[in-house]
C-alpha cells in the first residue's frame, strides 16, 4: 500500500467524509484519517460490535449512509489512527499516524483538516467526581454503546444537546432526575427565526421537551448545576437560578452531564500556521477559512465544527464545497457547488451555538477551590495567584504552573484560564489567544515518538576546542 | 403513561457476555464495546486517581481528548473510552 495520497484528509465526520467523497470524485487519491473504529464523527458515531441490533436514529441512518459512501468510493481510510503530528517538506504535507501501536507516515500534496469540536465545561465544585460526564460524552456512550451514564441522571447545560442527551436517555431505558439548563425559553424564542430554516429538527426538539414534560420530569430553565457533592461518585447536585441569584433545589442523582457549548479543535490548523480569530458565535477562537476552505497556507484547506461551531448539516455542506474546490486546485474539472445551502444551514447552526455563548454568571460558579486544569489538579485560586505575579497570557500560566501540559494538552482548560485572565487583567477575550499548541496533537507512547534509530547513527557533532 | 420517545431498552440486542478483569477484579462486558461503557454498567466509576492531589477520577469526555479514563492495558496506558472489551482483558488502574 502507498503511503502516497494527493489528498489527506484529517477526521471522518460529516465534513471530513464529504470532503474526501467528493474530491475521489474527480479522480484524485484520496486518504482520510480517523481514530474511530468507523466514520461518523462525534455525531454520527457508529454503534460498536458489541450492538448485534438496535433500533435505527436518524443519526445512526446518516452515519450509515455516509459509511457505505466512503465504503464504495476510491477513498483509502485509515480507521483507528490517530495524526499526532503534521508538518510541511519538500511541497508535501507528512503526516505521523499512530495504527495498531505503530507510528508510520503518510504524505499528501493537499491537505484536509475536519477535526471538528470538542466541549467547554464551566467548573463547577465537584465536576472532577467520577460519575460526571460531559454532555458530547453521554452522546459517544449512547451512540457507540447504548449504555447510560447511570441510574438517575441530571442532565444540565447549554443549547438543545442538554434535550437530547435527556431524550436519548429516556430512550435507552434511564431516568432523567432533571434538566438543568441556563438558557430560558426567552433564549429559545430567541433563537426562533433562524429554527424555522430547520423545521424537522424542530419538531424532534419540541417532542424532546413535551415527552419530558409528560414524565414530570422537572426541567429548570435559567439554572445552573453549581455544584455536584460525592467523593468517588456524584450523589446529587445542587443548582442555582440564575436570574434571581438565589439557590435553586438540589437533586439527588447518581450520574451528572455537563456541557456548556462546542469549540472547535484548531490545534492542527493553529500549528500549521492558519491565523485564528475570537469569535464566540462560531464557538470561541476559529481558524479564518473561506466557505470553500482556502487559508493563507498553501495547500491548507479547512472544514466543519472545526473552523466554526455550524452544526451537522452545514459541516457535511461544507465538506462538499471544500472537495470542489481542492478538486479545481489541483486540476481537475469538479462543477462549483451552490454556497447558499450551506449559508442557509449554517445560519441554524450558529443560532445553536448562540445559546451557548459564553456568560459572566457561570463563570462565578466556579470558587477558590474548584480545579480547573483537571490534569494537574490546579485550583482557580491557583490560577488568579500565578495571574497576580504577572502571568497575563495563557502561555505565562502554562510555563507557571503547567496549566494546559498535562495529558490533555489544555483541551479542556485552556478556554476557562483565558477567561480568567481576561476578568482579572480587565481584558478582553478577544485579547487572550490560547496557548502556542504543541505536536503531539494526541498523546502518544513516547517509543512511538521517538522512531527506530540507532544511537551509531545520530551526527554528534565534534566538542567546541577548549 | 404518554411516552412520546418510546423506551428501546428490550429492543437492544447484544454480543454475548465476556468476562475481564480490572485491577483483579472480574468484570462482565460485552464483546467490542467501549470498555468505559462496560466499567459505568458495573458501577466501577473511579478509574484512576489524579497524581497531584490523588482524588478520584473517572471517564469524563469519552471521546478520547481529556485522559481521565487512562487505564493500563498490556503494560501501556490507554483510554478506556478508545479500547474495546474483550474476554479475557487484563485492565489495571494507572
Amino acid at each position: 500500500m502507498s503511503d502516497s495520497f494527493d489528498i489527506a484528509v484529517v477526521g471522518a465526520g460529516p465534513a471530513g467524509g464529504h470532503a474526501a467523497l467528493t474530491a475521489a470524485k474527480s479522480g484524485l487519491r484520496v486518504v482520510i484519517l480517523d481514530e474511530q473504529a468507523a466514520a461518523g464523527g462525534q455525531v454520527w458515531r457508529c454503534k460498536s460490535t458489541s450492538i448485534v441490533s438496535a433500533p435505527m436514529t436518524p443519526e445512526s441512518l446518516a452515519g450509515n449512509t455516509l459509511r457505505k459512501a466512503l465504503g464504495e468510493s476510491a477513498v483509502t481510510h485509515h480507521h483507528d489512527t490517530r495524526v499526532w503530528d503534521i508538518r510541511r517538506e519538500d511541497d508535501q504535507w507528512q503526516l505521523q499516524i499512530l495504527k495498531n501501536a505503530e507510528s508510520s507516515q503518510i504524505h499528501a500534496r493537499s491537505l484536509i483538516l475536519a477535526t471538528g469540536a470538542r466541549e467547554h465545561v464551566q467548573p463547577v465544585p465537584g465536576w472532577t467526581t467520577p460519575g460526571v460526564i460531559g454532555l458530547a460524552g453521554a452522546t459517544a456512550l449512547f451512540k457507540q454503546s447504548l449504555t447510560l451514564p447511570g441510574k438517575r441522571t441530571v442532565v444540565s447545560g447549554t443549547g438543545p444537546l442538554v434535550f437530547y442527551v435527556a431524550s436519548e436517555i429516556r430512550r435507552l431505558g434511564g431516568t432523567v432526575a432533571a434538566v438543568v439548563t441556563p438558557n430560558t425559553r426567552t433564549d429559545w424564542a430567541r433563537a426562533l427565526p433562524a429554527m424555522a430554516l430547520q423545521p424537522k429538527l424542530v419538531a424532534r426538539g419540541a417532542l424532546w421537551v413535551a415527552d419530558l414534560m409528560l414524565a414530570g420530569t422537572p426541567i429548570l430553565w435559567g439554572h445552573a448545576v453549581s455544584r455536584v457533592s460525592g467523593h468517588d461518585h456524584a450523589t446529587g447536585v445542587a443548582t442555582r437560578n440564575l436570574a434571581h441569584g438565589t439557590d435553586g433545589p438540589s437533586i439527588e442523582a447518581d450520574s451528572v452531564c455537563l456541557g456548556h457549548g462546542l469549540t472547535p479543535n484548531i490545534e492542527a490548523a493553529q500549528i500549521l500556521g492558519v491565523p485564528i480569530r475570537h469569535d464566540p458565535a462560531l464557538g470561541g477562537w476559529v481558524p479564518n477559512a473561506e466557505p470553500d476552505g482556502l487559508t493563507a497556507v498553501e495547500g491548507l484547506y479547512l472544514c466543519g465544527d472545526g473552523c466554526g461551531i455550524r452544526g451537522v448539516t452545514a459541516a457535511g455542506l461544507q465538506g462538499t464545497l471544500v472537495g470542489a474546490r481542492i478538486a479545481r486546485d489541483l486540476g481537475k474539472s469538479s462543477p462549483k457547488p451552490s454556497e447558499r445551502p450551506w449559508q442557509r444551514a449554517a445560519r441554524f447552526g450558529q443560532a445553536m451555538t448562540a445559546l451557548s455563548l459564553p456568560r459572566p454568571d457561570l463563570v462565578a460558579l466556579s470558587t477558590d477551590d474548584t480545579i480547573l486544569c483537571r490534569c494537574e489538579s490546579l485550583t482557580r485560586a491557583d490560577i488568579t495567584a500565578e495571574i497576580d505575579t504577572g502571568a497575563a497570557s495563557t502561555n505565562a500560566v502554562k510555563s507557571g504552573r503547567r496549566a494546559c501540559m498535562g495529558p490533555c494538552g489544555g483541551k479542556y482548560c485552556q478556554s476557562v484560564i483565558a477567561s480568567l485572565i481576561a476578568d482579572q487583567t480587565g481584558n478582553d477575550a478577544k485579547d487572550i489567544p490560547p496557548p502556542t499548541p504543541r505536536p503531539p496533537l494526541r498523546p502518544i507512547p513516547l517509543g512511538q515518538a521517538a522512531g527506530a534509530f540507532d544511537y551509531d547513527d545520530l551526527p554528534i557533532p565534534k566538542p567546541a576546542p577548549l | 403513561m404518554i411516552r412520546l420517545v418510546p423506551n428501546n431498552a428490550a429492543r437492544i440486542k447484544r454480543s454475548e457476555k465476556v468476562t475481564f478483569t480490572f485491577d483483579g477484579v472480574p468484570v462482565e462486558g460485552h464483546a467490542g464495546e467501549m470498555l468505559v461503557a462496560a466499567l459505568v454498567r458495573a458501577n466501577i466509576l473511579t478509574l484512576r486517581h489524579a497524581p497531584n492531589d490523588t482524588a478520584p477520577r473517572g471517564a469524563f469526555c469519552c471521546m478520547g481528548l481529556c485522559q481521565e479514563c487512562a487505564v493500563v492495558v498490556q503494560g501501556q496506558a490507554v483510554e478506556a473510552c478508545r479500547t474495546e472489551v474483550t474476554a479475557d482483558l487484563v485492565v489495571e488502574r494507572v
